[in-house]
């Protein structure tokens, strides 16, 4: 009897404890909430949001802070590596899930963590070193009739997008394959029993079953090049400037929202600081609504 | 050949190839890091101070860097990470209160590591100063234990989700209750699970840079205490690159962590596999 109230004691501490520790992660995402936005969007009222997002100049010795040609830098980056990335990794998806044999399939999976697991600054100074010496042959070579000189040094958004591409390879492989795999095996055997090929079953079938996983495991791949901070650094070449219109703009040096902030957080004095974080704002809203975007789709299939 | 076969041939043929070049890509890049980086690789690379701000010398003090940072960040996202598992997977139904753990785990998981250095820095490094010791270890670790909650929260859940509930009936069943059933009857069968987890999570920590960039402080010097400044491998990796420009420096650290990732990942998934036989 004595021993059971001891436990019941000791049961209701543990659950306790439990549940305070469960609490962690809510008080963490709280307070990152409320510092970055304590830090930042004072400032950015007071120099107004319009002028902030809009502004074409950042100068912060002036106390000039315009994030435009970041903002449009971070986008470029960021679709360009969906264009190079998104069908490469939803192929890769399909032949490991649908084609490839099982043995082929298990020994590629590890290569694919593989990926996943190489630190950002491997890849950036991959980049730096081969990709952009790649891209300066180019740039500086039979194009440098046509580029400004400093289009020509291989540090550009091409350089970004192909890196980016690269990292968000393995997000968007393993959760596509995730939303192939979850398609009942039902639908794939009835297509095949009624004469249809493998590649016109897995075309019409398997892929519109699994179109909402597979545009969700793009936004998150998405989500992780707009994030990305070291590697770009490494190899976008940071100058705050809008690129170029036309195909001549892949080859120009940029800066994204996320460089900003790692470039000059170092020596920023009060104000540039709060502008920093004002980025990281920015940054965050972007964020949320590629989130939005991704519950929306979800939701969608569930209706 | 028919269209149809033939366009199923054709189709077949870009997958293997999307697949082909994304092996080989990855194949380039640790081929050419460690062809580069090894060579630079030696005992003295290893276990010298740096010199001339790392563009000569060793890289021991991102090596300790490391160790420490990555140690500390276990010690304390590991307690809470295991407990935040077991107190939605043990100890509550679905509600409102999962939905909201749930919910708060993907939001942290989505948040840009840039995005968790500006906060480590304005709450761990400027706030919190007289205990942290402004740009240390310790504000590091602390602004890292936010960053690989969620992988711990989501992989030991799976694991605890993956124990039979026949086990903690019969456990139940002989009178015990659901402290001692979970310590001495989940706990162990979900180990091999949960330890994968963490090991996953150092690889999130040694591979992290941005974060770390504006909490750590990147000090070259050898660290005595967690309240002193420090540099990791991959932070001494991007100093060195983009300061120095001494490309191999760089490289010979760049081998030093795919060494580290590999090891990590097959450690990883050598336990991931015990895990998986334990059951089938």
């Amino acid at each position: 009897m004595f021993s059971k109230v001891n436990n019941n004691i000791e049961e209701r501490i543990v659950k306790a404890i439990l549940f305070i520790l469960a609490l962690t992660s809510v008080v963490a995402l709280g307070l990152i909430g409320f510092f970055v936005f304590r830090e930042g969007l004072p400032f950015m009222i007071d120099y107004g949001i319009g002028n902030f997002i809009f502004g074409r100049e950042w100068a912060p010795l002036q106390q000039i802070y315009g994030i435009f040609p970041m903002i449009v830098g971070t986008v470029y980056v960021t679709i360009l590596a969906l264009i190079i990335g998104a069908p490469i990794g939803v192929a890769v998806a399909i032949f490991l899930s649908k084609i490839a044999p099982p043995k082929v399939a298990r020994a590629i999976k590890p290569m694919i963590e593989l990926l996943a697991g190489i630190p950002s600054v491997v890849y950036g100074l991959f980049g730096m070193i081969v990709i952009r010496a790649l891209i300066r042959e180019l740039s500086h070579g039979p194009l440098s009739d046509y580029l400004p000189a400093n289009y020509q040094t291989g540090y550009s958004v091409l350089a970004g997008s192909i890196i980016l591409a690269i990292m968000i390879l393995p997000t968007i492989i393993t959760l596509s394959a995730d939303a192939i795999n979850s398609v009942p095996s039902e639908y794939y055997e009835a297509s095949v029993g009624l004469g249809a090929s493998k590649w016109q079953s897995i075309y019409t079938v398997i892929v519109p079953a699994a179109k909402s996983g597979i545009v969700s495991s793009i936004i998150l791949g998405m989500g992780r090049a707009l994030g990305e901070t070291m590697a770009i650094i490494m190899v976008a070449g940071n100058t705050v400037a809008i690129p170029e219109l036309g195909w001549k703009g892949i080859f120009s040096p940029v800066r994204t929202l996320t460089g900003n902030v790692a470039l000059e957080m170092g020596y920023a004095g009060p104000e540039h600081r709060q502008a920093l974080f004002a980025t990281g704002i920015i940054l965050f809203i972007f964020i949320i609504i590629l989130n939005s975007v991704t519950l929306a789709v979800v939701k969608k299939k569930e209706d | 050949m028919s269209k149809v076969k033939r366009n199923q041939w054709i189709a077949f043929g870009l997958l293997s190839l999307a697949t082909a070049f994304t092996i080989v890509i990855l194949l380039a890049i640790l081929f050419y890091v460690m062809s580069q980086g090894l060579e630079m690789i030696s005992w003295e690379f290893l276990t010298e101070n740096p010199r001339n701000m790392g563009a000569e010398g060793g890289i021991y003090p991102a090596i300790l860097g490391t160790i420490y940072l990555v140690g500390m960040t276990l010690l304390i996202a590991t307690p809470i990470g295991v407990g935040t598992a077991i107190y939605l997977n043990e100890y509550t139904r679905e509600g409102p209160f999962k939905r909201t753990i749930r919910f708060t785990t993907e939001a942290l998981a989505g948040i840009p590591s840039i995005v968790f250095g500006l906060f480590g820095f304005v709450f761990f490094v400027i706030l919190l100063e007289p205990y942290t010791g402004g740009w240390s270890i310790l504000s590091g670790s602390l602004t890292g234990v936010i960053m690989i909650l969620p992988v711990i929260i989501r992989a030991s859940e799976e694991a605890l989700r993956n124990v039979p509930n026949a086990l903690r009936e019969g456990s139940l069943a002989l009178g015990t209750t659901r402290w001692y059933t979970i310590k001495k009857t989940v706990l162990p069968v979900a180990f091999p699970g949960i330890l994968s987890s963490i090991i996953l999570s150092i690889g999130r920590v040694v591979g992290e840079t941005a974060a770390f960039l504006l909490t750590l402080g990147g000090s070259l010097l050898l660290p005595r205490t967690i309240f002193d400044g420090s540099r990791t491998l991959s932070l001494h990796l991007y100093m060195v690159a983009m300061e120095t420009g001494n490309m191999d420096m760089a490289l010979g650290t760049g081998a030093v962590l795919i060494i580290l990732v590999l090891i990590i990942n097959f450690t990883a998934g050598f336990l991931f596999k015990r895990l998986v036989k334990r059951f089938s």
